[in-house]
């Protein structure tokens, strides 16, 4: 049976991740490669870097990081923020991404995820969904959630599908940060809508949440941050509580 | 030295990468005629069946040669699938055809209410096949059974994720690697269950994972995706090239 994955996000920052982190042992804990080996160990399925930072020498030292990172990894590699171009993301792909991740350029110009599927394939292109609450439907905010556009979550997704996206990762805006859990009701009106994978972030804070965002919210994937980084969580443990809770997992 | 076949349709980088971690020495040939260098070649790929039309004649024919004279041959993911006949994918288009069958289309479907009578129904597939494909689902059903959990869970295409081996036979190919060791796909097409298959994976109905017939092998997940399993397929292949 498919298992459903845990991906770990980086936010990487002039090739540093900068969200805190806090693992005890861990000698140089801003260092990307460092950090990918380590949850590698512990069982991570796949990885998404995020670069948030988007100057051209800090597009150049990305490259740099994805190089150091995919070295010695043996599992899937996404890589997003600021791939604006079709010579962006075949920067990333070149540096050893196996997915890149659209978010704000494919608002701006949808036709671009059907370009880089064409290239790439379409398991190559992820569509990233960044949603918030208004009133009764969902609305996709660009630029890092801070520009609201007319497009509606479910719809933008179906679109997405329809011209060649592999994969949606769905971040709720009003969750994230807060550890409250995942959206699971957004989630699940996403997921239900495609046939494509859905990957759920923005929320996680306890290993319930991600029980139930595999159950309720009908996720295939999801994605965190910070609960590694800070919590004494490892993805290990995480995992043995999914298994314990009936949810298939890569042990 | 491996040789590497590079149509346009490859993470080319991820496999070298993966090949050298385990030793190998690799080259990717420009020309068909520098194969006959090669100790053993991968047909590496991901995308559209399509993409192989890329391999015309030439290569074709370089490629039939060298197996022919007895050199190991692996297909990654829709380099397996061209080891085959055809593929619905593009059913314009030829495969290589050293393995026999056709490639059909993954069905989005409840999980387990068909699985037994979907296997069957491919044209290439010989009772004795149905038996060993129904054998494994059984075996999944029951685990099913115990969580639950796929029953409330649909079968989405593409098969993207991490997925289980169940081994059907103890090819040189999977040696050291465990029944229920996972590895990564991603795809939406799938080779019919022979008597080439040394493995299946479940995804709505069970398909071919691994096939082995002689020198010539194939895995549908990526083995340069799926972690420490996918490096061991890798090594396997390698050991068949050094005993040629």
């Amino acid at each position: 049976m498919l298992s459903k994955r845990i991906i770990a996000c980086l936010d990487v920052r002039n090739g540093q991740v900068v969200k805190g982190i806090n693992f005890e042992g861990l000698r140089s804990a801003g260092d990307p490669a460092e950090l990918a080996r380590r949850y590698n160990v512990e069982g991570i399925d796949e990885l998404v870097i995020l670069d948030i930072t988007a100057t051209i020498e800090a597009r150049r030292a990305l490259a740099d990081t994805i190089r150091a990172v995919a070295r010695e990894l043996f599992i899937p590699l996404a890589v997003g923020g600021g791939i604006r171009t079709e010579a962006d993301a075949a920067a990333a792909v070149e540096a050893g991404a196996d997915k890149v991740s659209l978010n704000t350029a494919a608002l701006a110009d949808p036709s671009l995820i059907t370009t880089l599927a064409g290239r790439y394939g379409s398991q190559a292109v992820l569509v990233a969904i960044d949603a918030k609450r208004d009133h009764d439907r969902f609305a996709v905010y660009a630029r890092s959630g801070q520009a609201p556009t007319s497009r509606d979550a479910v719809e933008w997704a179906r679109e997405a599908e329809s011209r060649g996206a592999g994969e949606i990762l769905l971040t709720s805006i009003d969750r994230d940060g807060t550890k409250a859990g995942f959206d699971c009701p957004l989630t699940a009106a996403v997921s239900a809508a495609v046939s494509i994978p859905v990957i759920a972030s923005g929320g996680a804070g306890t290993l319930d949440h991600f029980v139930e965002v595999f159950t309720a919210g009908r996720a295939d994937a999801a994605l965190a941050a910070s609960i590694f980084h800070f919590a004494e969580t490892s993805v290990a443990a995480l995992k043995q509580h999914l298994r314990n809770n009936n949810v298939p997992v890569r042990l | 030295m491996i040789a590497l076949i590079d149509y346009g349709a490859g993470n080319l980088t991820s496999v070298k990468k993966a090949l050298a971690a385990v030793g190998a020495e690799v080259f990717v040939p420009v020309r068909p005629e520098e194969l006959t260098a090669a100790r053993g070649i991968i047909v590496p790929g991901v995308g559209h069946f399509g993409a192989t039309r890329a391999l015309g004649d030439a290569w074709v024919g370089a490629i039939r040669t060298r197996v022919d004279e007895g050199c190991p041959l692996l297909g990654i993911c829709l380099g397996m699938q061209w080891l085959y006949e055809s593929s619905d994918e593009a059913p314009e288009l030829k495969g290589l055809g050293v393995l026999l069958g056709r490639v059909v289309r993954l069905k989005p479907a409840a999980p387990y209410e068909n699985s037994g009578t979907v296997v069957g129904s491919g044209s290439s597939r010989t009772s004795a096949d149905q038996e060993g494909a129904s054998g494994s689902s059984r075996t999944s059903a029951d685990q099913e059974g115990a969580s639950g959990f796929s029953r409330t869970s649909t079968i989405k295409i593409p098969h993207v994720g991490w997925n289980s081996l169940a081994i059907v036979r103890d090819d040189a190919v999977i040696a050291g690697v465990a029944s229920g060791a996972q590895v990564y796909y991603t795809h939406s097409y799938v080779a019919p269950i022979t008597s080439d298959t040394a493995a299946t994976t479940e995804h709505g109905e069970p398909f071919a994972a691994i096939v082995q017939r002689g020198h010539v092998a194939g895995v549908q997940f990526h083995p340069e995706k799926s972690g420490d399993v996918g490096l061991q397929v890798l090594r396997n292949f390698l050991l068949l090239t050094s005993n040629v």
